[in-house]
């Protein structure tokens, strides 16, 4: 098992990590847009997204089956699945794959709901590392209100309510995110993650962002033409 | 009552409290009883009046019919079976056998976290990450290991059941040998050898299971009730019987802390570059 910082491969992952709302799936489609107009092939690849265990967790989503425990474990299953299937194989084959959330997710939202922060790290220890990872931070009123003007309900587990914190959907939705938030804010160092000012115009965000992925990307194409001679 | 002892990292939102059940497993490898064994141990129990909870792999309400839909498609990769395994176990866990426990049940597992570990480590994963993830588990209050001689008399009795060669269970994915018999050999062979590994690790009552089955559920009877009456038994007991009890606890109090480490280095060569 080759584990986290020890894979090495052609191709580059980019993820993009934040909270509900934070704008991150917006700035990674014009990521994506961008690179395929500029001729690379680019691979997808969702958070919750694997075949094999999609059923499954739509199931226990639905009758509420979850712990926070089977929750992390029911989440590393589906990444694990990705990893095998939709990440490490296009890494190897030199194409850029993007994530739209990663393991930085889990390591947020299981810890926000009490599971131990050495274990869930070690349950994912098997992930690729990303050439970049880019956390859109914004505070916790904007996402908030951006989801709430977004979508007319919450769910169940998006709204923590598995966690007794509050009766009200609402509340328990910030209280949730504001926990996540201080995960994702110990995270920065301790994994380098990019910060990017997610109150800023997209259009800002977006340059920022591309103008630290085309420093990976002059690197690889540096290493072609050394082996092209 | 017994306080709750966990091997690693306990789960979160689990009250540590004491329990009066026991948690006796049967492990072994694919073939060797385990099964009609827990279903003899199961009435004998019963007939005693004790109230008995049995529980397996891939016998989740969360997981199991997602694990075994995965398997039946032979796509499964070796992380994601391992992960999609540790769910399963989770949930069995949680909303089985820990409740059952506390409610002084005595719950038998045909097999526990050592099956689990045996087929990661011998797909070449690394054990020190499986025994991580397998930290939420608690310390059984017994585990028996049913043993044979030899991967082909493990054949031989999954012929004579009649049920013939699982891809899984012959380690297929593998690669090993290129039929179904070959591969079951190599295969168990394997797991045989990393399940006499874990052995003095986590403190297994050996059993032979090439004897005949009479003599197998006489001998888990014997230590079972053993078990279920310890404290009358304590004294009861022949010195010989202590100092066995005595070795079995020292095997056991070593796993939380040094034995994680022993069996780094030992994942098969093959497999380690594969």
């Amino acid at each position: 098992m080759i584990s986290y910082g020890y894979h090495r491969y052609p191709g580059r992952l980019f993820v993009v990590e934040g909270t509900d709302g934070s704008g991150k799936s917006t700035q990674l489609t014009l990521l994506y847009q961008w690179l395929k107009s500029e001729g690379y092939s680019v691979f997808f690849s969702e958070w919750n997204s694997s075949p094999l265990v999609k059923d499954t967790t739509r199931r226990a989503k639905k009758r509420r089956l979850f712990t926070p425990t089977t929750f992390s474990l029911l989440h590393a299953t589906d990444f694990a699945d990705r990893t095998e299937r939709d990440i490490i194989p296009p890494l190897k084959a030199g194409a850029i794959v993007l994530a739209d959330r990663y393991i930085y997710t889990a390591f947020a939202r299981d810890v926000a709901r009490g599971c131990d922060r050495a274990w869930v790290r070690e349950i994912y220890k098997f992930a690729v590392k990303p050439t970049a990872a880019f956390f859109f931070r914004a505070p916790l009123d904007v996402a908030v209100d951006r989801i709430a003007s977004a979508r007319p309900q919450l769910k169940f587990y998006e709204a923590g309510m598995d966690m007794d914190w509050s009766e009200d959907e609402e509340e328990s939705f910030k209280i949730f995110q504001g926990k996540i938030l201080d995960e994702y804010d110990h995270m920065v160092n301790e994994f380098g993650l990019t910060v990017i000012d997610g109150t800023q115009p997209i259009r800002a965000q977006q340059r920022q962002t591309r103008e630290i992925v085309s420093r990976y990307l002059k690197e690889k194409l540096k290493e072609k033409a050394v082996l092209a001679k | 009552m017994k306080e709750m002892k966990f091997y690693g990292t306990a789960l979160p939102s689990i009250e540590i409290e004491p329990y009066s059940g026991k948690l006796i497993v049967i492990e072994g490898t694919d073939g060797v009883g385990r099964s009609t064994h827990v279903a003899l141990l199961r009435t004998w129990l019963e007939s005693a009046g004790h109230a008995v909870l049995d529980t397996g792999m891939t016998r989740s309400i969360l997981a199991g019919r997602g694990i075994k839909d995965a398997r039946a498609g032979h796509t499964l990769g070796r992380l994601t079976m391992q992960l999609y395994y540790a769910t399963d176990f989770a949930d069995r866990l949680e909303n089985q056998m820990l409740p059952a426990l506390r409610a002084g049940f005595i719950v038998l597992t045909d097999r526990y976290i050592y099956s689990a570990i045996a087929r990661a480590v011998v797909r070449g994963a690394d054990p020190d990450w499986v025994r991580a993830i397998y930290g939420i588990a608690l310390v059984p209050d017994a585990g028996f290991y049913l043993r044979v001689r030899s991967a082909e008399e493990l054949a031989g009795r999954v012929l004579a059941s009649g049920r013939g060669f699982d891809y899984w269970e012959s380690g297929m994915d593998l690669g090993l040998e290129n039929d179904y018999y070959d591969s079951f050999i190599a295969y168990q062979k394997l797991l045989l050898k990393e399940f006499d590994r874990m052995s003095g690790e986590y403190g297994f009552q050996v059993i032979d299971a090439s004897r005949p089955v009479k003599r197998v559920a006489a001998r888990l009877r014997k230590s079972i009730s053993r078990i279920i009456d310890d404290e009358s038994v304590a004294t009861a007991s022949t010195s010989r019987e202590i100092v066995k009890t005595e070795m079995r606890e020292k095997g056991r109090t070593a796993v939380g802390t040094t034995s994680m480490d022993s069996a780094k280095s030992e994942a098969p060569e093959k497999l380690k570059s594969a």
